[in-house]
């Protein structure tokens, strides 16, 4: 019996394991799935919460319910990855697991200890970040409580997951207090890291423009030194100091401990791994899925539905001693809620910067890219049940995995 | 010294168009443009980020500079005002660096 072993039963370790039911032997090889945590966050509907969209409730569900019924589950933390060895150590019962393959999906998380002061006297107070369980249920009791003041909306470092996310927060922002009759009280500010609103040069004066017709303004180049929790404010390396009410911040994001613990990672934790095949650049029988690998593609689920197809084909014709062909070309799908029901699109790859134009979504229809519009806003609620209902669930989701040029205006 | 920079060829943004033509000569001059005196300590942060682009084909983040060197991030803004990423890929000869999405 051989040993296909899965780190992380999150986004894309779900998928894998789905698909590695279907295409291995079950009676050669064993699946095992390993996760510290028993819950299956939807974590695009984090950004939902702190408006009072979505309910805390409405974005967890357990992880077993999604994994297929040959996989072998096991809940614990992991203490030691040894890839020279081909074995895991786990925390609980310090179980050893010798492995044949391994695919590691373990995924990003905030690294709040990383900005000097973040932790201090505000946070959860009036300092909170919106990317774990935790901080979207905080921020959402303390919401309808805000009467007015300085909301900064911040971005330590990138890559951060879903890095569209903060702007949406800033235009959902514009919308859930205009709609309290206090948009007047509230000024909004967006300190990034970034020279612009976005990575991408059509996209970013796209997302300009909307700063300025939301009255939001843009802090560009903002490299955060220090947040100081008595004065309420945030200071950046080159000396600028922001004074704040309410801080959101997008702490730095960083790869599972274990992974630096074990050696695997870069100076962020993240897996080296070749950007087309998803396997890893050291070990041959490694292959790296989702926001764990170092690939400079969004960390986001589209991009896990995306890569799937090429990791599971290299994966097949790895273990057949066969050349791996399948490339991954960085596609990256992303709806931008924008508030008042509407949202926008953006359809890239590593290679091709977003373009307005039209995505023609299979049984949807074209779907207005760059710009906003209410069908895309309806799209980004349905997204959820796609999740839950296909992608979780290991069905095949209408949306072709490589990138394409159709209906895309240069 | 602007004689040395009309030799080299640069783009639109004033970063160096091919790296292997990169000199410390021609680091003192652009930097000298760039309203820099170039030091031991920039040097440091130089070289780092020359060895970098030969391992990986990219110039270093500032937390890859931070991590591997024993500079910080305070005096990386100190000795590279402004944007330390973007000017010390500058005065490394590398492409601008290419922010991650």
């Amino acid at each position: 019996m051989k040993t296909f072993l899965i780190l992380g039963g999150g986004t894309a370790g779900t998928i894998l394991a789905h698909n590695m039911v279907k295409k291995l032997d079950t009676e050669q090889w064993k699946i095992i799935v390993v996760d510290r945590d028993k819950t299956h966050y939807y974590q695009p509907g984090f950004l939902f919460i702190p408006f009072g969209i979505y309910k805390p409730e409405d974005t967890i569900q357990p992880k077993q319910k999604y994994l297929p019924r040959k996989v072998e589950f096991v809940l614990s933390d992991i203490e030691l990855i040894e890839p020279d060895k081909n074995r895991v150590t786990l925390t609980e019962g310090k179980r050893v697991i010798t492995y044949d393959y391994l695919a590691i999906a373990t995924g990003t998380d905030i690294r709040p200890s990383e900005v000097e002061g973040l932790l201090g006297a505000g946070w959860r107070k009036n300092v909170f970040d919106f990317y774990t369980f935790e901080g979207a249920s905080a921020l959402g009791e303390f919401m309808p409580k805000f009467e007015g003041g300085r909301l900064v909306i911040h971005i330590t470092e990138m890559p951060i997951k879903c890095p569209v996310a903060p702007l949406e927060f800033a235009f959902l922002a514009d919308w859930y207090f205009t709609k309290r009759g206090i948009r007047n009280k509230v000024e909004i500010v967006y300190a990034t890291p970034l020279p612009g609103a976005f990575t991408k040069p059509r996209a970013a004066a796209v997302l300009g423009d909307m700063f300025k017709k939301k009255g939001i303004h843009l802090e560009p180049d903002f490299n955060v030194s220090e947040i100081d929790s008595g004065k309420n404010t945030i200071s950046s390396y080159d000396g600028r100091e922001l004074p704040y009410d309410l801080l959101v911040t997008v702490p730095t994001n960083m790869g599972a401990e274990v992974i630096g613990r074990s050696g695997m990672g870069d100076d962020l934790d993240f897996v080296p791994t070749n950007k087309h095949t998803l396997q890893s650049n050291k070990w041959p029988n490694v292959f790296v899925l989702g926001d764990a690998a170092n690939i400079p593609a969004s960390k986001a689920g589209a991009v896990i539905h995306f890569q799937m197809e090429a990791a599971v084909e290299n994966i097949l014709h790895h273990m057949a001693g066969k050349e791996m062909h399948a490339e991954f070309d960085g596609h990256a799908i992303c709806f931008i809620e924008s508030g008042y029901n509407k949202a926008a699109l953006i359809d890239f790859s590593y290679d091709q910067e977003p373009l307005p134009g039209k995505y023609p979504f299979p049984g949807i229809g074209p779907m207005t890219l760059l710009g906003e519009s209410v069908l895309n806003h309806w799209g980004k609620l349905g997204f959820r049940y796609m999740y839950w209902d296909l992608m979780m669930r290991g069905i095949n989701v209408p949306m072709p995995a490589k990138f394409s040029m159709t209906g895309k205006i240069k | 010294m602007s004689d040395i920079l009309s030799t080299v060829a640069f783009d639109a943004d004033g970063f160096m168009v091919d790296a292997n033509a990169w000199t410390p000569e021609i680091a003192a001059a652009i930097a000298a443009r760039e309203g820099i005196t170039l030091t031991d300590r920039h040097m440091v942060v130089i070289n780092y980020a020359r060895a970098t682009w030969k391992a990986t084909g990219d110039a270093p983040t500032l937390r890859n500079i931070t991590k591997n060197t024993d500079v910080g991030t305070k005096e990386l803004y100190e000795l590279f005002p402004g944007g330390p990423g973007k000017l010390a890929a500058k005065v490394a000869g590398l492409k601008k660096p290419t922010g991650c999405i």
